[in-house]
């Protein structure tokens, strides 16, 4: 038990990181089959947007019900690349106008849209899963940062702004595959991505772009700006009239959660084969955000933990009891915010964790020119976390 | 109506003409106000008389309706808040307002004049000049023993320090304080006056403040606003037996 707790623990000692790491890199390989370990994949692709949630909405105070945009956006983007690579003149020769992706075709589309085109190229789509997340997060967040829309309100938007996307996305047939999206992915440069072996290649990528993504986080949150993100959350007015410009910071965080989602959302692409609106819109940003509670919001890895079990939960009690389930998340989420807010993470750091936290704490007292490790251990909050103000934001 | 003596000196802060109604209601109505270089000034009057108002129109809080405020020869109305703190217009809040997590030394730090932009922040160190002016502003605001306490556990008086000593971090060359010694003891409020009768020099300050005792101690010149308007400015005495003065705010 002791050491399943110390692998939730949210705090940035590396041995939490060297635990998870343990799981994911060599526990999953060796116990699972190539079925159930792609679907831990699957999982782990979802912890990207957690990850990027503790960040922005744990950290930050920024509660977005839209992650799903830039999960969707970065595997659309990766989705078109294969799915050009797919649609060779030779496979699709039996098309009217062979060459084009399938439903293009089913939608009398005679030529490939400009959308498509420059998804030929490998790097620009490795770019592009990348750049146009951030660039429409940059956007929203200049729009709605630096126009002080704040906490309910940036959530209710960002809600809206998945709903379009995927109203745009379903509408747009031709363009985009529609409701089914964009199926029938096979190979990356000649590579094909159906076999159990580029599976696992796939997944073992895919665990090392999460734990970059989990140092980039830590990172972020040893720096100064890690501390403002908090003081911003908590103390707005004071950090602005402190001679800061509070919406450029939000804009940054809100950015990189974008970033990391979109980046899960190429990895999904690969590994799952395919790329649907049912991973944009409302429901699945929303269930984002109950990963990152149930795990911890303020934990990266915590996130991780949040994203593997609620998962592994929806798969083994949708298997079991399909009209249950629904009732169950929902049930579990209610139950986080009034029972445990800093979710799994929380639990332990309240229960155990205080005898470490109170050796810690002993040691930055002789150094106080803090290396990063100590100065981040103060940074989070000690004792029972007390109640933050983002949690009241929650519908 | 400016001080004999600071004649040869344009004042630091020049308020004109300023003027800020709330659906029709001005709660400051066409307010001229100046304050020398090294002036500690007071500024009392009646509640609702729009004196927090005014400490929001100059840091950009509230922005004006109509009239100018210049600072160093800079129009601060038309400034972003952000810009307003770095041209050197420090501000603490009526409540203390301080980051309760984190640590009196990570309070202080946050302040800092570096750091302050996205990447910077991301890449900030905390050099031995950031320690020493930390320690600096610590030992002068009575916290130097606490710099590792987490500031939800200081007294409110502590946390009133804390947050002028966050202010001084930025070596602000405009004051403003908005009831400073709001809950302190007797004691605290004879520390607080010493407080800011050293860090005063080479600075204006702009106070406001209900305790008499404690504008006495302090004040240069005091201003009395009534109305959002200017209804006396002069020394302490001159003031409280000002007629006009006696009437709206010490009378009845």
């Amino acid at each position: 038990m002791n050491v399943l707790d110390k692998m939730l623990a949210g705090k940035p000692n590396l041995l939490g990181v060297a635990l998870l790491a343990l799981l994911i890199f060599v526990v999953f390989p060796l116990t699972l089959d190539a079925f159930r370990l792609n679907m831990v994949g699957k999982y782990l692709t979802y912890a990207f947007v957690a990850v990027g949630l503790v960040l922005c909405w744990g950290y930050g105070g920024i509660l977005s019900l839209g992650q799903g945009v830039f999960f969707g956006v970065g595997g659309y983007c990766m989705a078109m690349f294969l799915k050009l690579e797919a649609s060779d003149p030779v496979s699709t020769k039996i098309q009217t106008t062979p060459g084009i992706p399938d439903f293009m075709d089913w939608n009398q589309i005679t030529e490939l849209p400009w959308l498509w085109v420059p998804f030929h190229s490998f790097s620009f789509t490795l770019l592009a899963v990348i750049v146009v997340p951030v660039l429409l997060a940059f956007i929203i967040g200049m729009a709605l940062f630096k126009r002080r829309v704040g906490d309910v309100y940036f959530s209710i938007v960002t809600q809206a702004i998945a709903l379009i996307l995927t109203v745009l996305i379903v509408g747009q047939q031709g363009l985009s595959g529609g409701v089914n999206g964009i199926t029938d992915l096979k190979t990356l440069l000649g590579w094909d991505l159906r076999t159990d072996s580029a599976k696992l290649v796939l997944y073992f990528i895919n665990a090392a772009l999460l734990f970059g993504c989990i140092f980039i986080g830590r990172f972020v949150l040893a720096s100064k700006l890690g501390r403002l993100l908090m003081a911003m959350r908590d103390k707005e007015e004071r950090v602005r009239f402190s001679g800061y410009d509070v919406a450029t910071f939000k804009i940054f965080v809100f950015c990189i959660a974008a970033g990391f989602s979109a980046i899960g959302g190429a990895m999904f692409a690969l590994q799952v084969g395919f790329m649907s609106p049912t991973f944009v819109g409302i429901v699945p940003s929303i269930e984002m955000v109950i990963f990152t509670a149930v795990g911890g919001r303020m934990s990266l890895l915590g996130a991780v933990y949040g994203a593997l079990l609620v998962n592994y939960g929806k798969t083994y009690f949708s298997e079991s009891f399909p009209e249950l389930w629904l009732y169950l998340m929902g049930g579990l989420f209610i139950a986080v915010v009034m029972y445990f807010p800093n979710g799994l993470a929380g639990l332990w750091d309240s229960h155990g964790r205080q005898a470490l936290a109170r050796l810690l704490r002993r040691s930055p007292r002789s150094q106080p020119v803090a290396t990063s490790l100590p100065q981040a251990v103060r940074v989070e909050p000690k004792a029972p976390a007390p109640e933050r103000p983002s949690l009241e934001t929650q519908p | 109506m400016t001080a004999i003596g600071f004649q040869m000196n344009k004042p630091v802060l020049a308020i004109e003409g300023l003027t800020v109604s709330f659906d029709g209601f001005k709660a400051v109505d066409n307010l001229n106000l100046y304050i020398d270089r090294n002036e500690v000034r007071v500024v009392i009057g009646p509640n609702g008389a729009g004196k927090t108002t005014v400490l929001d129109l100059i840091c950009g809080k509230t922005r004006a309706t109509s009239g100018s405020i210049q600072f160093d020869g800079k129009e601060l109305t038309k400034m972003h808040e952000y810009n307003i703190v770095r041209a050197g217009v420090g501000r603490k809040f009526q409540n203390p307002s301080i980051y309760e997590n984190l640590t009196v030394f990570e309070n202080l730090e946050m302040s800092y004049p570096a750091g302050r932009k996205v990447f910077s922040a991301l890449f900030f160190k905390r050099s031995a000049a950031v320690i020493a002016r930390v320690e600096e502003v610590a030992r002068e605001i009575f916290l130097g023993d606490l710099l590792e306490q987490q500031a939800d556990l200081l007294s409110h008086g502590q946390k009133q320090w804390l947050e002028i000593g966050m202010l001084l971090m930025q070596n602000p060359d405009l004051l403003m304080l908005d009831e400073p010694v709001a809950g302190m003891s007797v004691n605290e409020r004879v520390q607080t006056a010493e407080l800011l009768k050293r860090i005063s020099q080479g600075r204006s300050v702009l106070v406001i403040e209900h305790d008499m005792e404690f504008v006495k101690s302090i004040a240069h010149k005091v201003t009395v606003l009534h109305q959002g308007k200017v209804l006396a400015e002069g020394s302490m005495e001159s003031v409280q037996s000002n007629p006009k003065v006696i009437e709206v705010y010490l009378g009845h």
